[in-house]
C-alpha cells in the first residue's frame, strides 16, 4: 500500500479550477485536524511541566521522590510521596498478578476448551463487564468488599494494640477492586493472542503424543507469552491510572504499603486534594501527574517493545 | 510417560494434568462468577431506586425529591458536544496521516503522540483542562471546559479505529476512483469515508462509552452541578435555558454517583450505577451491532 501511495498523489493533479480549490481547502482542513491532534498532546506535556517544574525545582526532585512524610499543609510542609510511588507500584503489580492467573487461565479455557456456545456467553459477559465505568467498581468496593475486610480484620488483629484498624480501607481491597476491574481487559487481549498462535503448533504437538493439557501449557502458552504479557501489562497501565474506583476503598491515609494498612495512591492524592490545594502544594499535586504520568509511559512503552519485537518474530 | 502403550481403553490419571484442567475450569468459572454477580447485584440494587422520578427529578432536600435527571442531562450535553468536536477532527486527523502524510518521520511523530495521548491517565486530563480550559482559557468549571477536556482524552480511539477502518478499504477503491478522473478530496469524501464508515462508527461508540463512565477526568472541569434549567417556559425560551448550561458547572451520572458514594447515600449511588450500566449495555448492543454489519457487508 506504501508503494501505491507515490503514484496515486500524482494521479489527482489532473484536474483544474474549482475542484482543486475546494481540494486544496480539504487538504489544508484535513491537515489542521492532526496538527490539533499533535497541538493537543504537546499542551498537555507542557501544561503539566509547566504546573509542576516549579514545585519540583522548589522542593528538590530528591526530597519529594525519598521523602518519608507527606505533610502537605502543615506549618513547615513536607512532600515525600516515597510511600505513595510505592503503594502504586506495590498495589498495581499484585492487582496484574491476581489479574493475569485467573484471567490467562479463562482466557485459555474460552480460546482452547470451551465450545461454541459456551465461549459466545463467556465472551459477551467479558465484553461487557469491560465496559463498566471504574466507579462502579468502587461502589461495589466500598459497599461489599469493605465490611468483609473489617471482619476479617478483627479477627486477625484480634487483641493487638499496635495496629490500626481501618475498618476495612486497606490496600488488600483496593488490590482485589483493581484486579477484577482489569479482568476483563486481561482476558480479552489474552484470548486474542492465544488465538492467534498457529494451528500448526497445536497440532504437532499433539501429533507428538502431548496431551491436551501439557499442548496447551508447554506448546501454546509459550507461543503466546508475548501477546499474553501485553496483555498483562496493558492491565497495570489501567490499573496505574485508575483513581475513583479506589479513591475510598484504599481508605487514603499516606502509609508505607501494607495488606491491612490505610494507604494512599498517587492518583488519588491528586483527586482528593486537588479541591482544596493552594500555592507548592497545589503545583505538587501538577508534580504527582507528572510522576504518574512517567511511570504511565514507561509501563506503556514496555507494551510497545513487546509487541513489536513479536512483530518482529512472526 | 503412558502406562500401557498397547491399550487404547484404560486410561491413565496423571494428577498433573487434572490439575491444569481444575485450575482452568476453576478461575474461568471464576471469572465468570464474579462478573456475572457484579451485574446481577447492581441491577438488584438499583431495581429499587430507580423509577421515573429517580429519572426526571433532582436531589433537592427543600422538594423532599431524589433523583439525578439533571445529570442526565448533563451527561446528555457533555456526551453530544465531546463527540461534535472529536468526531470531525479525530477523522480528518486519520484521513490526512493515513490518505495525504508519506510514510516518514512527520506521520511517525504524529501517530506517536496519538500513542501518548491514549496512555494518559484520566486524573492527568483533568488537571490539564483545570489548568488549561479553565486557567488559560477563563472557562472555569463548565460543561464546555469538561467537554473539551474528555475531546482530548477520546481523540485517539477515533483516530485509531477510522485508521483502521481506513485500512481495509482494499487499494483498488482508491485506484478506481482517481482513474475516472475523481480529486483526491472528491475521492475521500465519497468513495473511503463511506466505505470505512463501520469503523468510524464503532469508534464513536466506544467514544461514547468513555464519555459516558468517565468520572477523574470530569469532577475538576466540569464540576459537579445537578441542577435542570427551568424547562416548560415555551420552546424558545426552553433551548435558551438548556444553551445557557454550557457555561455553568454540572456533573454527569459518574461524576454524580463518586460524590453520593462519597456521602455515604448507597440507595443513591446504587440507583445511579444501574442508570449507567443501561447506557453502557446499549452502547454494546449498538457495537455489536455495528462489528456484525460491518463484516456482512465484506
Amino acid at each position: 500500500m506504501t508503494a501505491d501511495k507515490g503514484v496515486l498523489a500524482g494521479a489527482g493533479r489532473e484536474n483544474r479550477g474549482r475542484r482543486m480549490v475546494a481540494d486544496k481547502v480539504a487538504e489544508f482542513c484535513l491537515a489542521a485536524c492532526a496538527a490539533v491532534s499533535f497541538l493537543a498532546v504537546a499542551a498537555i506535556a507542557l501544561y503539566m511541566i509547566q504546573g509542576g517544574m516549579p514545585a519540583i525545582r522548589e522542593v528538590g526532585w530528591k526530597e519529594i521522590l525519598f521523602g518519608r512524610v507527606w505533610d502537605p499543609v502543615g506549618t513547615s510542609p513536607k512532600f515525600g510521596i516515597r510511600s505513595m510511588i510505592a503503594t502504586t507500584l506495590v498495589g498495581t503489580f499484585l492487582a496484574a498478578l491476581s489479574a493475569a492467573a485467573v484471567g490467562v487461565l479463562t482466557a485459555v479455557f474460552l480460546a482452547e476448551l470451551a465450545g461454541e456456545r459456551a465461549a459466545g456467553i463467556v465472551g459477551t459477559t467479558v465484553d461487557l463487564l469491560a465496559g463498566i465505568p471504574s466507579v462502579i467498581y468502587g461502589l461495589l468496593g466500598i459497599y461489599l468488599l469493605n465490611p468483609l475486610m473489617y471482619r476479617l480484620e478483627r479477627k486477625i488483629f484480634a487483641g493487638s494494640r499496635t495496629h490500626q484498624f481501618t475498618g476495612g480501607a486497606n490496600l488488600l481491597c483496593a488490590v482485589l477492586v483493581l484486579a477484577v476491574m482489569i479482568l476483563p481487559t486481561v482476558i480479552s487481549v489474552s484470548v486474542s493472542a492465544i488465538r492467534s498462535v498457529s494451528e500448526e503448533v497445536r497440532a504437532s504437538s499433539l501429533a507428538l503424543g502431548a496431551t491436551r493439557m501439557q499442548t496447551i501449557f508447554r506448546a501454546v502458552l509459550p507461543a503466546a507469552r508475548s501477546g499474553v504479557a501485553a496483555a498483562v501489562v496493558l492491565g497495570v497501565g489501567r490499573a496505574m491510572g485508575e483513581s475513583m474506583a479506589v479513591m475510598l476503598v484504599a481508605g487514603n491515609c499516606v502509609n508505607t504499603p501494607g495488606p491491612f494498612r490505610s494507604v494512599r495512591f498517587l492518583t488519588t492524592a491528586i483527586v482528593s486534594e486537588m479541591g482544596y490545594a493552594q500555592g507548592t502544594h497545589r503545583r505538587m499535586l501538577y508534580a504527582l501527574g507528572l510522576v504518574l504520568f512517567a511511570l504511565i509511559t514507561l509501563v506503556n512503552g514496555v507494551v510497545l517493545g513487546a509487541m513489536k519485537k513479536r512483530e518482529v518474530s512472526m | 510417560m503412558t502406562g500401557n502403550p498397547y491399550t487404547l481403553h484404560r486410561r491413565q490419571i496423571r494428577p498433573l494434568e487434572l490439575f491444569g484442567r481444575a485450575a482452568i475450569y476453576g478461575a474461568s468459572s471464576l471469572s465468570v462468577f464474579l462478573l456475572l454477580g457484579i451485574l446481577c447485584y447492581i441491577f438488584w440494587r438499583g431495581s429499587r431506586t430507580v423509577n421515573v422520578d429517580f429519572l426526571t427529578s433532582v436531589t433537592s432536600a427543600l422538594k423532599q425529591t431524589v433523583g439525578i435527571g439533571g445529570n442526565l442531562v448533563n451527561t446528555l450535553y457533555i456526551a453530544i458536544l465531546t463527540l461534535l468536536v472529536a468526531m470531525p477532527v479525530g477523522v480528518g486527523a486519520a484521513v490526512y496521516l493515513d490518505e495525504y502524510m508519506s510514510e516518514g518521520r512527520g506521520k511517525a511523530l504524529v501517530e506517536w503522540a496519538i500513542e501518548i495521548l491514549a496512555g494518559v491517565p484520566s486524573v492527568v486530563f483533568g488537571l490539564f483542562g483545570m489548568a488549561f480550559f479553565g486557567g488559560v482559557l477563563h472557562m472555569g468549571y463548565s460543561l464546555l471546559n469538561g467537554a473539551l477536556t474528555l475531546c482530548c482524552m477520546v481523540l485517539p480511539l477515533v483516530v485509531r479505529n477510522t485508521q483502521e477502518a481506513l485500512r481495509a478499504v482494499p487499494a483498488e477503491y482508491r485506484w478506481g476512483a482517481l482513474g475516472v478522473g475523481a480529486s483526491r478530496w472528491h475521492m475521500v469524501r465519497t468513495v473511503l469515508l463511506p466505505a470505512a464508515r463501520p469503523g468510524i462508527v464503532t469508534g464513536m461508540i466506544l467514544a461514547l462509552g468513555r464519555i459516558v463512565g468517565e468520572s477523574a477526568a470530569l469532577l475538576f472541569t466540569a464540576g459537579s452541578g445537578r441542577f435542570l434549567p427551568g424547562l416548560g417556559r415555551g420552546i424558545y425560551r426552553d433551548l435558551q435555558a438548556l444553551a445557557g448550561k454550557v457555561v455553568c458547572s454540572g456533573g454527569t451520572i459518574a461524576v454524580e454517583l463518586y460524590l453520593q458514594m462519597q456521602s455515604g447515600r448507597y440507595e443513591v449511588a446504587f440507583g445511579a450505577a444501574c442508570v449507567l450500566l443501561v447506557l453502557v449495555f446499549i452502547m454494546q448492543v449498538l457495537l455489536r451491532a455495528v462489528a456484525g454489519k460491518g463484516r456482512r457487508d465484506e
